[in-house]
């Protein structure tokens, strides 16, 4: 088994020497050790721009961690699974309202973090508002942070309306990395979604508002792509209002130039206070957002690791660290130290390594099982791209689909933690069996007997004997010893 | 001839502070406020008063 080079480790609080003794004792016993190639589909100059962002590139996010500041509150349009009393409902959870903060603030901010999570790599301006229409500020702290911290990924969220108006300034600023939220191609369908948006000093309603948004928002896609500047697209799935229109959206978004297509499931809940919301409009399950996702793989790459994260979160994706970086726990005066980032970033290099001749080996494996069994398989991880989770820790799991032609990351489904101080909650399983809806196994570093036996009676399997290796080396194992190859069966 | 902000319901996003061509707008205690001798309902400026055109919250901005 390889080497086990664990990341936990090097959550904070962490000295740049324990990293170091990391790197030293740990090493690298791969051959292909140091090659970071980039995925064959991607010309060298994009790999070089995704490769340290969590939300670009997927494997990526398994190393990198982001952060977004709340420095832009003020929005040009209403959409109807937002209200802006609790932030943007997509990206909050229920009663949770973000902390707005100044550019200076959050200058502060961002230098606290990265000297103490050293794998921030991005910070992002998504809201609470839009970016482009709130710009004065989403500037102002532009400039401030890098100008303190060069190397930092810049990257903002926009719903497109203002967007025209600032794409040579976010040329100039060397940001890399714009996310669109695209809902619509056909303003008929957008009517259904925006009630008003605000343009040229007035409001507007109606189908006039959804073609003036169009219109701004295609503008906006191709002035970013003409500049070479990434471009994502965010969909928000409703079910019944745009969930078959948007494999047009995928294939329109695509032909003018963005990068990455990310749907992501509308969350509705009235006690958000939503026009969705309160309308009852439900939200797509786990299967039909994969159903959707798995009919658009071939236009646009497709993200299926989008955690639609707070305006404010820190940490991993799948982690939100923001509660530990509230402006009353930051220091008056901070000063930037570059060294345990830099040091983080030695680390990645070797375990990246490895984990690219460990994916490409696990490919090998189960290629050559006699089946043509295509199963589901949940995994358990804290980051770094191991299986190193306890079951009743996970607050979600990572879902690979496994099949004789290869290991592909699927989707996250996320859970209510099942244990709780240690003592499994009942209630919480049936929440876990229902989110576990397709998988045929999951996959973590340790199980109770309690949970694994009523999983086992709901049908799916629970193991920890792939605790702590690479998820790909771990799930080709199990796919192996579950579907053995002919040669294998007649030796 | 002004309008006003209903401050139990602000949210503070500041948009209305930025579209405004009066600059009668301004924080107070967390929320923005309508400085009414400055206020002219964007009469000769626009057709509609701004603030309450891009306050996000219904029946917010309103005639005072």
């Amino acid at each position: 088994m390889a080497q086990v080079i664990s990341l936990d480790s090097l959550m904070i609080p962490v000295s740049t020497d324990t990293m170091r003794q990391q790197l030293e004792s740990g090493g690298c016993s791969s051959s292909s050790c140091g090659s970071s190639d980039g995925p064959a589909d991607m010309a060298p100059e994009v790999w070089a721009k995704v490769k340290d962002h969590p939300c670009y590139s997927e494997e990526a996010h398994h190393y990198f961690a982001r952060m977004h500041v709340a420095v832009a509150p003020a929005c040009n349009i209403q959409c109807n699974y937002c209200n802006r009393k609790y932030d943007c409902a997509n990206e909050s959870r229920p009663g949770v309202v973000s902390e707005k903060l100044t550019p200076e603030q959050a200058l502060r901010k961002v230098v606290t973090v990265a000297n103490e999570v050293p794998q921030l790599s991005v910070l992002g301006i998504a809201g609470p508002g839009d970016a482009c229409y709130d710009w004065k500020r989403t500037k102002a702290t532009f400039d401030l942070v890098a100008k303190e911290i060069p190397d930092i990924k810049l990257c903002l969220s926009t719903n497109g309306l203002a967007l025209p108006d600032h794409v040579d300034e976010i040329a100039d600023m060397n940001i890399d990395h714009v996310t669109i939220t695209i809902n619509m191609v056909d303003p008929q369908v957008g009517t259904g979604i925006y009630p008003w948006i605000f343009y040229n000093h007035r409001r507007w309603t109606g189908l006039e508002a959804a073609k003036i948004l169009h219109e701004r928002q295609m503008q906006g896609l191709e002035m970013l792509a003409a500049r070479n500047i990434l471009v994502k697209v965010n969909s928000v799935m409703i079910p019944g209002v745009n969930d078959e229109h948007l494999v047009e959206v995928n294939k329109v978004v695509k032909a003018k130039g963005a990068f990455l297509h990310n749907v992501m499931p509308l969350i509705s809940d009235p006690a958000h206070g939503t026009y969705f919301g309160l309308n009852g409009q439900r939200g797509p399950r786990a299967m039909e957002l994969k159903a959707l996702q798995d009919k658009l793989s071939d236009g646009t790459k497709l993200m299926r690791h989008c955690r639609q994260c707070r305006a404010d979160a820190v940490g991993l994706l799948g982690e939100d660290r923001g509660q530990e970086f509230t402006m009353d726990q930051l220091a008056e005066e901070i000063s930037y130290d570059p060294s345990k980032r830099a040091a983080y970033r030695e680390i990645v290099a070797e375990n990246r390594g490895e984990h690219v001749a460990q994916k490409a080996a696990a490919a090998e494996v189960v290629a050559e099982s006699d089946t043509d069994a295509t199963v589901l398989v949940a995994v358990a991880t804290k980051g770094g791209g191991r299986i190193n989770q306890h079951f009743g820790h996970a607050t979600e799991f990572q879902v690979y689909e496994v099949s004789p032609s290869g290991i592909g990351f699927v989707g996250h489904r996320k859970v209510d933690q099942y244990c709780q101080g240690g003592w499994g909650e009942d209630a919480t399983l049936d929440g876990v069996l229902a989110v576990l809806e397709g998988v045929t196994i999951v996959l973590c570093a340790k199980v109770g007997d309690c949970p694994k036996d009523s999983l086992a009676a709901a049908g799916i399997q629970v193991s920890h004997d792939y605790a702590y290796d690479w998820i790909e080396s771990g799930i080709a194992a199990w796919y192996a010893a579950a579907y053995p190859s002919a040669a294998r069966l007649s030796a | 001839m002004a309008y006003k902000i209903v401050a139990s319901q602000c949210t503070a996003c500041g948009a209305c502070e930025f579209e405004c061509p009066n600059a009668a707008i301004s924080t107070k205690r967390g929320v923005y406020v309508i400085d009414a001798a400055l206020c002219t309902e964007c009469e000769g400026h626009f057709k509609s008063p701004q603030c309450a055109a891009v306050c996000p919250v219904a029946d917010t901005c309103v005639p005072a």
